[in-house]
């Protein structure tokens, strides 16, 4: 075993057998997840705001995402009259379907032997397995849009409309954040991606050797947090879980899919998807299956069947970080939210790319650095004259904003009824801390509830 | 059945993870079928509006911007994946400086893009 580490050409030599255990081992993997993965999160998030949370099923109260799913699957599914039958139908098993699909790229370790064949621990590889990924995700949307659709209702297609526009704006920027790890790893598949992160290189500097981190989450931080953000938003997990609100549009797309299965099918795609994106970030960032620090010291660490062990870990750990931004954050607005993706994420990876391009030219042998140089000196200069620019605009346009709205209040202060709206005189005396006479002396009589 | 050798025998495998996906939910929502009781009523079967009847057809109007965001998914997800290829081939022999310069433009139109949906206020909400 002198490489452990697998790449492209080990892939597609499986027989069909070991491919269906593989399909099967996913599955049974992502079910019995979603089901612990449910518990994990209400429990922890309990303990986050001093609750027990689900303690009655079970010991620990483990049994109680098996209660949940066998209530779901034991309980009456409506069908609405107005409903689109088929889209209706289809919607949930669109959207739970690929979700799954995903993982069949994620690499859980090296090569292994199975009942005496020696094969990857991951179901399959692409050239472009990354690819696989995003496009599962697009495949996802369908199910959202289709769902607000089908449903016929207004609170179902409003939150099907908002929650597809806010997963496409994030999976642009989750997209850009892959960038530079391409860009270091010089693939797109993911086995070869985990194996360039393997070991880290040295920096040679003033005559000494620096180890560098090989993990790309140290190398390239900028892309792992805008990917960290973005998959907060591309799973419609707080503080960007705008789909749903009680207070707005009850569940959103799937407020017709009321108890049954089909809701249940929702759900698990929802934490199919947080599954998934959590092992693209420990493939793409966090050194995949590789041992972190101070387990990698060990010469076995990376080999055999315990690089899956790191793997589970460091998907708790991930899936651990969603639970505490649900339990510490606030949700936004949506049009802060989309203005954040568009404006912010979107601009912020299109300049990063061209900086860790720059970065990524200057260290490659027989290349001409002071052209770079001066072409990275030229794109900084204009980047910065055009937000200059853009800055001196937006401000122009804030001040006139501000201009106007305190116009209209000098006017409305003058004249209330001047807005055209049935207001109240905007200094009645309660305003100001005067109370009434007629309240002062007990005049009012006081109405029971009940009377009429 | 056909080799799993080859380019496509790795699509074949993401193929089989789809159709056992498929069979397993089909027999799921099959199961369900066969178990759940199924007493409709007409006040069971109508749209949820917050316990008031449903007004009007179903579908509500909504605001022509999702349609333009979508507009602008298209387009900048198309612009994405031409990046990949490059950030794959970019520290090959051969390629180097122009290739730096080529996508520096490349970005630099994506970024004007943006800039034009900025400037037409396509990305405020209000």
């Amino acid at each position: 075993m002198n490489n452990p580490a697998p790449n492209l050409s080990d892939f597609g030599h499986d027989p069909l057998w070991l491919s269906i255990i593989k399909a099967l081992f996913i599955f049974v993997f992502l079910m019995v997840g979603v089901l612990l993965g449910v518990w994990t999160e209400r429990k922890l998030i309990s303990r986050m705001q001093h609750r027990y949370g689900p303690n009655r099923a079970g010991k620990f109260g483990l049994l109680q995402s098996v209660a949940d799913g066998l209530k779901m699957g034991l309980k009456e599914d409506l069908m609405p009259r107005t409903v689109d039958k088929v889209i209706y139908f289809l919607a949930p098993v669109i959207i739970a379907v690929p979700a799954f699909l995903a993982f069949s790229v994620v690499p859980f370790g090296p090569m292994v032997s199975i009942f005496g064949v020696r094969t990857p621990l991951q179901l399959t590889d692409l050239p472009v397995a990354v690819l696989l990924v995003l496009a599962t995700a697009s495949i996802g949307v369908y199910g959202i849009v289709l769902a607000g659709w089908g449903s016929r209702s207004p609170y179902a297609i409003l939150g099907g409309l908002r929650s597809s526009a806010q997963v496409v704006s994030y999976e642009i920027a989750m997209g850009l954040s892959f960038v530079a790890v391409f860009l270091q790893a010089g693939t797109l598949s993911t086995s070869e991606i985990v194996a360039k992160q393997a070991g880290g290189g040295t920096w040679d500097i003033l005559g000494m050797h620096i180890p560098t981190p090989s993990w790309y989450v140290f190398s390239l931080l900028p892309s792992f947090l805008i990917y960290a953000i973005t998959m907060l938003g591309e799973t419609n997990r707080v503080p960007f879980d705008l789909p749903e609100g009680e207070g707005e549009l009850v569940g959103g797309f799937h407020t017709e899919y009321s108890s049954s299965l089909k809701f249940a099918m929702f759900m698990l795609a929802e934490y199919v998807n947080v599954f998934t994106v959590s092992a693209i970030a420990i493939t793409l960032f966090l050194g995949g299956w590789h041992a972190p620090w101070p387990i990698s010291i060990w010469d076995g660490a990376n080999t055999g069947w315990w690089p899956m062990l790191w793997f589970f870990g460091k998907l708790v750990l991930a899936f651990c970080f969603f639970v505490w931004v649900r339990a510490s954050l606030p949700r936004v607005r949506y049009d802060q939210l989309m203005a954040f993706g568009w404006k912010v994420l979107i601009p912020l990876n299109l300049a990063w790319i061209l900086l860790a391009a720059t970065f990524r030219a200057l260290r490659l042998p027989e290349v001409d650095r002071g052209g770079i140089l001066a072409l990275g000196a030229v794109i900084v200069i204009g980047a910065f004259a055009i937000w200059l620019r853009f800055d001196t605009t937006n401000q122009r346009r804030r001040e006139r904003k501000a201009a106007e709205v305190e116009e209209e209040f000098e006017q409305l202060r003058e004249e209330p009824t001047a807005g055209g709206f049935p207001v109240p005189p905007l200094d009645l005396p309660h305003y100001h801390g005067v109370v009434p006479a007629a309240r002062l002396h007990h005049e009012a009589k006081e109405v029971t509830s009940g009377s009429n | 059945m056909a080799s799993m050798d080859g380019y496509f025998g790795s699509y074949v495998v993401v193929v089989v993870l789809l159709l056992i996906g498929v069979g397993i939910f089909a027999g799921g929502l099959f199961v369900n079928r066969m178990l759940r009781p199924d007493r409709p009523t007409p006040e069971k079967l109508m749209t949820y509006e917050c316990g008031v009847d449903p007004v009007g057809e179903g579908w509500a109007q909504s605001q022509i911007r999702y349609y333009v965001f979508t507009y602008l998914y298209v387009v900048f997800a198309v612009d994405a994946v031409f990046l990949f290829p490059w950030a794959t081939v970019f520290a090959a022999p051969g390629f180097g400086m122009t290739t730096l310069a080529e996508m520096f433009v490349f970005l630099a139109f994506i970024a004007l893009g943006i800039l034009y949906a900025w400037r037409k206020r396509v990305l405020a909400w209000t």
